[in-house]
């Protein structure tokens, strides 16, 4: 009798780059459909601009780069790439700047790096911060959300503000535009201001900044039970945000703002789920992730509070893009059998002085 | 030491050896300073001045100089020439002085400086040592002034502009505005423009030389009339 001997793996996984992509792409649909209902059509609009510049860069870099062409455009990365890339921009933004962001995103920080997998740094991140520092007043066109009493634009009265920056007779920019609930903690505690007394909260409007977390957390969730990201990086990253933020508002509750305020006023909840789990550029063990993930979070709110930007979950991610090497390396679980992990073998094949 | 020929020399210092291009020397004033055309204009050739005389100066001394102190007396002879070109940018060109700043007395460190007189002009005839202090300045001035160019285009959308800080009165309306105001990327005045401009500037010249050695590759396999084996595939 004859055994048929086989190498391994003899188990094959059937997740696949497009699968995992696939996934989460079903998962931003309840966020985008939640931010088009609260903050108007312009987030539609900014959405398929950057979709369709990404998808076009990345195009026209792998023809420059005499790449194939087929793996990297049916694996949906670019577009995850685009879309978080317009879901962070204004919804009264002009027409160019998701474009100029996603091209930047794609050509610079994803394709000079060597394409997908390669990239040191979260594109969409990249893209974003990119915009911020260099159109910081196009950055800063937020309408009103919708249901803020403000008049609201149609889909075809966005586009034209979006394309020609026109808007209907009558109507004017700064009756639908409204300062975001950071940037009006920010204004106050600038200025010296008792933030707990100005009236800065992230329920004005109708609490839209609660709702739109929600969906984002339902995506979110949705791509945790698929096993599309793990727990580990969201988590901590929530607690990071919680447990800095608790401390600077317990020193100081008059300067610095409270706890949940930081975790739903701006982009911690769509940060930790959809940003700081990109697997390329993320750290890839357990205990690592753990690090990673509550690096970010404090590193958002030492930004959001001492920095010069209102939002600093950019900046963080991109921070923490910088360590994962280090964080990988010390964080590397021990080789099935050893009791504990070999800090001998370096990762350059040299060993430790 | 046997001399080179001029036109290798030439060839070394603009393109085949560039300073900032290949070598990557001097890097603190190329991205610091290549903020505008006329910012780079004035380093340039404050840094191409120093250069050349430096050179010339440690070649004359070359044989009087013991090896154990050079490198002290090289500093010496620069951080003096370069104390001079700080005085009479001072005295000629003062708002271009105030504008570079630091950046002046701070040639005095750049690796490039040091580098031609350790490396050549200890080595070499007067003549020649000032040859290459010419033509390794002018290699890293005409990247400082390119990369100057494009992020004061990018960034400004504007060329030349502020001229008169170096040209003097005349030059008050050399300054051409290209892109209009709206169109302009502020990534390219920061710190990261610079980065992102060099880095692309070198992949540009390796391109170039890519190419070139394919086709030079390609020529002789043709006239040799062997099977084109593309080793580097």
């Amino acid at each position: 009798m004859k055994f048929p001997v086989e190498s391994s793996p003899h188990v094959e996984a059937s997740s696949s780059v497009a699968g995992v992509m696939t996934t989460v792409l079903w998962a931003l649909v309840p966020g985008t459909i939640a931010a088009v209902w609260l903050l108007g059509w312009g987030v539609l609009i900014n959405v398929l601009l950057a979709v369709g510049a990404a998808w076009l860069a990345e195009a026209a870099m792998l023809w420059l780069r005499a790449r194939p062409f087929k793996p990297a455009l049916t694996d949906r990365s670019v577009l995850i790439t685009g879309w978080i890339l317009a879901l962070c921009l204004p919804n009264l933004a002009p027409w160019w700047l998701p474009v100029v962001g996603a091209v930047f995103a794609v050509v610079v920080a994803k394709q000079l790096y060597g394409g997908i997998g390669y990239n040191l740094f979260n594109p969409a991140m990249v893209g974003y911060v990119v915009l911020l520092v260099s159109f910081p007043e196009a950055m800063t066109r937020w309408g009103a959300p919708v249901d803020g009493g403000a008049t609201s634009l149609s889909l075809a009265q966005a586009a034209q503000w979006s394309v020609f920056g026109a808007l209907p007779v009558g109507m004017g920019f700064d009756a639908l535009s409204q300062a975001t609930p950071l940037d009006q903690w920010r204004m106050v505690a600038t200025q010296g201001g008792e933030v707990a007394g100005a009236g800065v909260s992230i329920w004005q409007g109708g609490g839209w900044s609660l709702w739109l977390n929600l969906a984002f957390l339902a995506g979110g969730a949705w791509m945790l039970w698929r096993g599309a990201i793990r727990w580990h990086i969201p988590v901590a990253m929530v607690v990071g945000v919680l447990v800095t933020a608790g401390l600077l508002w317990g020193i100081d509750s008059e300067r610095f703002a409270d706890p949940l305020f930081h975790l739903i006023g701006g982009g911690v909840i769509f940060g930790a789920l959809f940003v700081a789990t990109d697997p390329v550029t993320a750290s890839t063990t357990p205990r690592g992730r753990l690090v990673f993930g509550f690096g970010i979070g404090t590193l958002t709110v030492l930004i959001r509070s001492l920095g010069n930007y209102p939002d600093g979950v950019a900046f963080a991610v991109l921070l923490m893009n910088l360590a994962v090497p280090l964080i990988d390396y010390y964080t590397r679980p021990a080789v099935f059998g050893r009791k504990r992990q070999n800090r001998d073998d370096r990762p350059d094949g040299k060993r430790e002085a | 030491m046997s001399e080179p020929r001029l036109s290798e020399l030439a060839l070394d210092g603009l393109w085949k050896n560039n300073p900032a291009l290949v070598q990557v020397l001097g890097l603190c004033p190329l991205l610091a300073i290549s903020n505008t055309t006329v910012n780079a204009i004035g380093l340039a050739v404050a840094t191409l001045v120093t250069l050349v005389v430096s050179n010339g100066v440690v070649s004359m001394i070359r044989d009087w100089v013991r090896p154990e102190v050079r490198l002290p007396v090289y500093v010496m002879v620069i951080a003096s020439v370069v104390t001079i070109i700080e005085l009479i940018m001072n005295a000629y060109f003062h708002s271009l002085y105030n504008t570079l700043g630091i950046f002046i007395p701070l040639i005095v460190t750049n690796c490039i400086i040091i580098a031609r007189a350790e490396g050549f002009a200890s080595r070499h005839a007067v003549g020649f040592s000032v040859f290459d202090g010419f033509v390794m300045g002018a290699g890293f001035g005409l990247v400082l002034i390119t990369l100057g160019g494009m992020r004061e285009l990018i960034g400004f959308g504007t060329l030349l502009g502020g001229a008169e800080q170096l040209f003097g009165p005349v030059a008050a309306d050399w300054g051409v505005r290209i892109l209009p105001e709206q169109m302009t990327f502020m990534l390219a005045l920061m710190p990261p423009g610079a980065f992102i401009g060099l880095g692309l500037l070198i992949a540009f010249k390796q391109a170039i030389d890519q190419r070139a050695s394919r086709r030079a590759r390609a020529a002789q396999t043709a006239r040799s009339g062997e099977p084109v084996v593309d080793a580097v595939g």
